[in-house]
């Protein structure tokens, strides 16, 4: 069998297919599980300075092409959550904690006190007030959160990108200029479905982020683009749940990739998608470096 | 799937805090399983099915609150039938219940009953005003009830109700009630842990085994599509009994 390890973003990984921020990632015991289905490493909930109960219900819905989600950003503040990636560690798979804050200040002022074994910046959730793509759609922000944390942690970091803007590729190089040890692409994008018995907004924040196949061809489109001009790793995630949408995010030029809303099927979709590679470089007598940006250096 | 409306057609007062809807279609659930309930405008909740078509709702805060100020015609939103329901097994079975967890019981009951299947009925309530199901429950087997205050039946938790049954003689034993209550009863019947289904809460938020909000330690088993029903030799060395967590996934007693 190839191998599938790889070192990308500042991490060993004993390969590369990671599970998505705000997936199964509330606890620990959770967390530990996808490790030992096999995911390569795990990024946990998105946590921030103070405790938050979230939106209230519906939190998702279920549309034909993908999945609304609008969970308000539940967590019980990183003063309460190290004990979750504790146990999440015991797997023993990198842990990446997610964080998110309204300025410089609040990140790394989380950054200096949870330990991790790398931070994705949240830059990108599209549906809470205040927060994520809220700062993570000016570039200078990017910029200016990104150098502050990396001040603050001796880890690396992450940088996640939203895809609510006309140019992500101006947020990845912000993210680089600060000094992002990757960057991440891509959250959700901002959606919304009506009821129309009704006319009542579906979610109960009414607005929330689209993820699921869907958003499959924009994330590509999105990781094919950063991963052409930056020249930090990028990890690509949107609506990946095969090892063939795995294989494609990674000709895009994804370094490693996320998988979210597949985890509705079960947790067995890590097997699946790495096995998946395994035999697929296999029969193309290929390695994970070579199928890593294959599209950018076709279409030279 | 996405929320489908319906319409309550029928609401029934059990005690002053407890109320049965009857939505205008059956879903074909199995005893044990729930729906998310839309009240637009305000929540989605979990909402144990009591019957083919119907929900039995306690009033304890906001959204259970606006349920209780709809009636005959109101619409809500609804997904479900969600999880995996009892198991039912053997030909003689024990139900254990308390409170508003009697109502998935009740349901189990007919079911049972309708397969010849032999039921005994443990009930525990507060007081007498607060019974429900007995005379549902009562027509379909022996039933013991306790009550806390001894207004009815035995006087004490359900767990004095113990006393009169020989738990060995069922095949299958079925809990639902408050956690405390079910907790007690799982440790003080260990020994039947491999027969005994504990139909259990947690918070959840997506229903759907995706966000994490209901997983139990320390296995992660995600209560919203694993559950809710576990056989008690999982809750045995689990979380359950000791603590919750919360809407925000931090922990809190589970007191209730
Ligand atoms: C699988 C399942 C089946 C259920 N079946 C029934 C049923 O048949 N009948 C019934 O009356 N209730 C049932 N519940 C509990 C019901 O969902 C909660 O009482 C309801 O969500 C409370 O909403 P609220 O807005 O009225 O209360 P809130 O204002 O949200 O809170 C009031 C109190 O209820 C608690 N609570 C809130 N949500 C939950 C929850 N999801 N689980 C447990 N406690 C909660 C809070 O911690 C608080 O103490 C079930 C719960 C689950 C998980
Ligand atoms: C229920 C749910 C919760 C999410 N929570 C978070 C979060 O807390 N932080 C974050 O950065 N992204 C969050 N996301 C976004 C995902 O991490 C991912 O970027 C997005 O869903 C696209 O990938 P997918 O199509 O594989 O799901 C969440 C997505 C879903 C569906
Ligand atoms: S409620 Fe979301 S995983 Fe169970």
């Amino acid at each position: 069998m190839p191998s599938l390890s790889i070192h990308a973003g500042g991490l060993d990984l004993k390969n590369p297919v990671l599970l998505a921020a705000g997936i199964l990632g509330t606890t620990g015991a959770s967390l530990r599980r996808a490790a030992l289905a096999g995911a390569g490493g795990v990024v946990t909930k998105s946590v921030g300075s103070v405790p938050r109960e979230g939106h209230p219900g519906p939190t998702i819905v279920h549309v034909k092409c993908g999945l609304l989600n609008a969970m308000g950003l539940p967590n019980p503040s990183y003063r309460d959550f190290q004990q979750e990636i504790k146990t999440a560690r015991s797997a023993g798979v990198p842990v990446i904690a997610s964080i998110f804050g309204s300025s410089a200040t609040e990140f790394a002022q989380i950054a200096r006190v949870l330990k991790a074994d790398a931070f994705e910046l949240n830059l990108s959730c599209p549906h809470a007030e205040k927060y994520g793509s809220e700062l993570g759609r000016y570039p200078d922000l990017v910029e200016s959160v990104t150098g502050a944390v990396k001040a603050a942690a001796d880890v690396p970091v992450w940088v996640k990108l939203t895809p609510n803007t006309a140019d992500i590729l101006e947020l990845g190089l912000a993210a680089q200029r600060g000094g992002a040890d990757a960057v991440v692409a891509i959250n959700t994008l901002k959606a919304m479905a009506i009821d129309i018995e009704t006319g009542y907004p579906m979610l109960g924040n009414r607005y929330g982020g689209l993820s699921g196949q869907a958003i499959k061809p924009v994330a590509v489109r999105c990781v094919y683009e950063l991963a052409g001009r930056l020249e930090i790793p990028v990890i690509g995630v949107g609506g990946i749940s095969s090892w063939e949408d795995a294989v494609e995010m990674i000709m895009a030029g994804a370094q490693a990739v996320q998988v979210g809303t597949a985890l509705l099927g079960g947790y067995g979709i890590f097997e699946e998608i790495t096995c998946g590679i395994s035999r697929y470089l296999e029969r193309k007598s290929m390695t994970l470096e070579d199928l890593c940006g294959l599209a950018g250096r076709r279409s030279q | 799937m996405k929320p489908i409306n319906c319409i309550i057609e029928e609401v029934r007062s059990e005690t002053p805090l407890i109320r049965t809807y009857r939505l205008d279609r059956n879903l074909n659930p199995a005893p044990g399983q729930y729906l998310m309930l839309w009240i637009r405008g305000v929540d989605e909740i979990p909402m144990s099915f009591s019957g083919q078509d119907t929900i039995t709702v306690q009033s304890v805060g906001v959204a259970t609150q606006a349920i209780f100020r709809m009636g005959a015609g109101s619409e809500v939103g609804l997904r479900g039938p969600l999880g995996n329901g009892f198991a039912l097994k053997g030909n003689k079975i024990l139900l254990i219940g308390g409170g508003v967890g009697t109502a998935p019981l009740a349901f189990l009951a007919e079911v049972a009953k309708k397969a010849d299947i032999s039921v005994t009925s443990l009930l525990g309530f507060r007081s007498r005003d607060d019974m429900i199901f007995q005379d549902r429950l009562e027509g379909l087997g022996e039933t013991i009830i306790t009550t806390d205050d001894g207004s009815y039946g035995i006087k004490g938790h359900a767990s004095a109700g113990l006393k009169e049954l020989n738990l060995f003689d069922y095949d299958q034993i079925y809990l639902c009630g408050p956690e405390m209550m079910m907790s007690d009863i799982i440790s003080r019947t260990a020994e039947h842990a491999a027969k005994t289904q504990a139909c259990i809460n947690r918070y959840f938020k997506c229903a759907a085994g995706i966000c994490g909000s209901c997983c139990l330690d320390p296995d992660g088993v995600r209560v919203c599509v694993e559950g809710p029903v576990l056989l008690a030799d999982r809750l045995l060395d689990s979380e359950f009994g000791r603590y919750k967590r919360g809407p925000s996934g931090a922990k809190g007693p589970c007191r209730g």
